[in-house]
């Protein structure tokens, strides 16, 4: 589930560069940090991946990062991005390892989400069928702010698998430009694209058959 | 040099032009599969589409109220870090 409100922290790379000057006292209080900081670390955490045991964990990793490296804590950056800094590595480390578990999109293959949307033999192939080709979708600008719709959309992404969601979010939602959200995920710029592909190809599919299909039931 | 796509081509390049500049001969070739398929047509205008309905979505208030961690969860990290500080070094993660 992405909450809105966790995917707008913005955060420098910079941020949790070497300094030279150590932190101050107070970068060194664990109780603080823990009571200024967690919750607002853990809803980061929380909206980027899939289980709150994991997002817990990071959040641990992240101050006991912080708490090694306290001396580069230069007080360029304010304490709050510096620890948003190393929360983000973090979760590029972790979506690095979850990579060696999801194997790179063959694309020779038809991907999950184009299942069944193409032909695949004769004079059809790799032309959409007719069933699942796009119909028209009446689109009137007021759709967009429907309440209803938008629980739709929110349903449907979180039904596309966890990473192919969140590419999605945070290109389209959050509004990052690629090259952040390959850092963010850890992913190359090809990987990303196929991500974001199965994330529109899904989602597209999934408002015709919920949402346009249906409509004459919300009017 | 592929002047004939495919909807499955199609469908992705469509996607692909959405966050980067495709080269000129690919740009070409989509649309000219355009001009005959009413299919791919739609699904180029209703990515446009998705991609207004995100950033509609960011507008909103969050629909879910941000998820806190528990205070036995803070308790647990609070007395982790304490242990580090007090026995440095820390054990390397």
């Amino acid at each position: 589930m992405i909450h809105g409100d966790q995917l707008q922290v913005p955060v420098s790379a910079e941020s949790c560069s070497q300094g030279q000057t150590p932190g101050d006292e107070r970068a060194l209080d664990p109780e603080r940090w823990v009571a200024e900081y967690a919750d607002a670390l853990f809803g980061f955490a929380a909206a980027r991946v899939r289980e709150a045991a994991i997002a817990q964990d990071l959040v641990q990793e992240t101050f006991l990062a912080a708490l090694k490296a306290s001396q580069g804590f230069a007080g360029r950056s304010t304490e709050r991005a510096w620890l948003f800094g190393i929360l983000r590595n973090k979760l590029a480390d972790y979506y690095r390892r979850q990579n060696r578990e999801v194997p790179l999109a063959d694309l020779d293959a038809p991907l999950p989400e184009e299942q069944g949307a193409f032909g695949d033999r004769g004079l059809g192939k790799d032309g959409w069928l007719g069933r699942m080709a796009p119909k028209a979708w009446e689109t009137p600008d007021e759709t967009l702010v429907n309440k209803e719709f938008q629980g739709v959309l929110n349903r449907c992404l979180s039904q596309l698998p966890g990473k192919v969601a969140l590419a999605f979010s945070l290109r389209e939602v959050e509004g990052q430009p690629s090259e952040e959200v390959c850092k963010d995920l850890g992913v190359s710029p090809n990987n990303l694209w196929v991500m974001l592909h199965r994330a529109r190809m899904g989602l597209r599919r999934c408002l015709e058959v919920h949402w346009f299909g249906n409509k004459r039931k919300h009017e | 040099m592929k002047t004939i796509l495919n909807c499955r081509h199609v469908t992705r390049l469509l996607s692909q032009s959405m966050d980067a500049r495709l080269p000129w001969h690919r740009r070409l070739a989509v649309r000219l599969h355009l001009l005959y398929c009413i299919w791919c047509r739609r699904y180029a205008a209703q990515l446009q589409f998705l991609r207004r309905a995100g950033q509609q979505l960011a507008a909103q208030a969050p629909i879910t109220p941000a998820p806190r961690l528990p205070d036995e969860a803070k308790q647990q990290i609070a007395a982790r870090l304490r242990e580090a500080l007090n026995n440095p070094p820390a054990p390397p993660r």
